[in-house]
């Protein structure tokens, strides 16, 4: 199995991770943290698929990955001054319909 | 399989158990220290993969920077502390 | 205190359809990764017309040069998530607490480094791994830690230089894209003697604005006493 083969199916595994902790999490920044993740996993996939051919490295998936690392970045940091309006707004820093929800989040925040 | 494969196969590993560490901890504090330390092995996978532009933008602004935006969010929550001053973004309505 | 309300937990049947789903989603995937041939990439056209780009680093004459309309629109996503961000609320209060002798000591080393790092990304970024967002982000670390020690001099610097900072890396970009279009090219398209300059120009540009707005991003709301 190439490396690239290899981390582009870590990379699936990385979106899944994500995509079950975002649906399941009712805390925000949790939420957050899983967005993140799946970003991350999206960059393997990419990268990872990108170097499975013959022709050496190709240095644009590397490209459109440093431009998506910065966009993640941009799109957290938007994101995390949201959950702060929110959570100060609100008293909690959940969404209105998750406020009863409690998984895994029992004496952590 | 060789040692190159035998250190992706072991990277891939961690990476999946540091990321699950990071969404599945009780503690939210500890949560965010683990998705530093996922960026940082993430780093090391793009070095890997031939791509050490990605990895110091990656070790940077998605460790580093990802890290220090979390942690501040998560002592600004209203409730962290007794003497929380996170009121004082009062009234900005007059959008 | 956060209680369990059964009616509203998503139970076990709802997992399971969530682990399913997720299953076939990878599966899907994977297979679509393992079936098809893969397309060769386009290393090799970049590796041909790496001459005229500008850069000898492979990425960089990407990000710069082939695909450089994709980095101005970053450049204004990061602008934009600052407005976005700054529109949202005053910074928050740091808290004056003394700050640790760890990270005091930490900073006189790292702080006056930080410019340097910075500085060497920029201009290796050229033919040796670097760019221009990994030097501005050395930067904006920096400003993350001396904002962090809570222990700030009377600068007394006027607020001014921060928006024409934070502007004029989006700015250059786009006047350097309009100024090439004088001798009847297309919209950056850089001619190939100048390419070089031009991408360093930009850089510098990029790097000064991702520095402040990714250290703007970390404060987390607009400077006070502004509307």
């Amino acid at each position: 199995m190439s490396s690239g083969l290899l981390f582009a199916c870590g990379g699936l595994g990385l979106l899944a991770i994500g995509l079950w902790a975002l649906v399941l999490r009712a805390h925000l920044i949790r939420k957050v943290l899983a967005v993140n993740v799946m970003g991350s996993g999206a960059f393997l996939l990419l990268v990872g698929a990108g170097s499975m051919g013959e022709t050496g490295v190709d240095p644009v998936p590397q490209a459109m990955v440093i431009t998506g690392i910065v966009v993640a970045i941009s799109a957290t940091a938007l994101a995390l001054a949201l959950v702060l309006r929110l959570a100060n707004a609100t008293g909690k820093p959940a969404l209105p319909e998750d406020r009863e929800r409690d998984l895994m989040d029992e004496g952590g925040r | 399989m060789n040692t190159g494969q035998a250190l992706d196969l072991l990277l891939v590993l961690i990476l999946l158990w540091v990321a699950w560490a990071a969404l599945s901890s009780r503690d939210l504090f500890r949560c965010i220290v683990m998705f530093i330390a996922f960026g940082l092995v993430l780093s090391m996978a793009w070095v890997r993969l031939g791509a050490p532009d990605v990895a110091l933008a990656e070790a940077a602004i998605g460790a580093g920077l990802a890290g220090a935006l979390l942690l501040a969010t998560w002592a600004r929550l209203p409730g962290k502390t007794e003497d929380s001053q996170l009121d004082a973004e009062g009234d900005n309505d007059e959008d | 205190m956060k209680t369990r309300d059964a009616a509203t937990e998503p139970g076990l049947a709802f997992r399971i359809g969530l682990a399913l789903l997720l299953f076939a989603i990878t599966a899907g995937l994977a297979l679509a990764l393992l079936a098809e041939p893969v397309a060769p990439g386009v290393a090799g056209q970049v590796e041909a017309a790496l001459g005229d780009s500008g850069a000898k680093n492979h990425v960089t004459a990407v990000l710069l040069n082939f695909r450089g309309y994709d980095t101005l629109l970053e450049l204004a996503v990061l602008t934009s998530a600052l407005v976005g961000v700054w529109a949202l609320g005053v910074a928050p209060d740091i808290r004056e607490t003394t700050p640790s002798p760890v990270l005091l000591g930490m900073n006189s080393v790292l702080i006056p480094l930080a410019p340097l790092f910075c500085a060497y990304l920029l201009w290796a970024g050229a033919s040796r791994p670097g760019g221009a967002f990994q030097a501005g982000a050395v930067l904006a670390a920096a400003a993350v830690l001396y904002n962090i020690s809570c222990r700030r001099p009377e600068l007394r610097l006027p607020r001014a230089p921060l928006r024409p900072g934070i502007v004029i890396g989006l700015g250059v970009f786009i006047a350097t894209g309009f100024g090439v279009m004088g001798g009847g090219r297309a919209f950056m398209e850089y001619p190939a003697g100048l390419a070089g300059g031009l991408i360093l120009l930009i850089e510098t540009a990029a790097t000064l604005s991702i520095a402040l707005i990714l250290a703007s991003l970390f404060v987390g709301g607009r400077p006070e006493g502004e509307p």
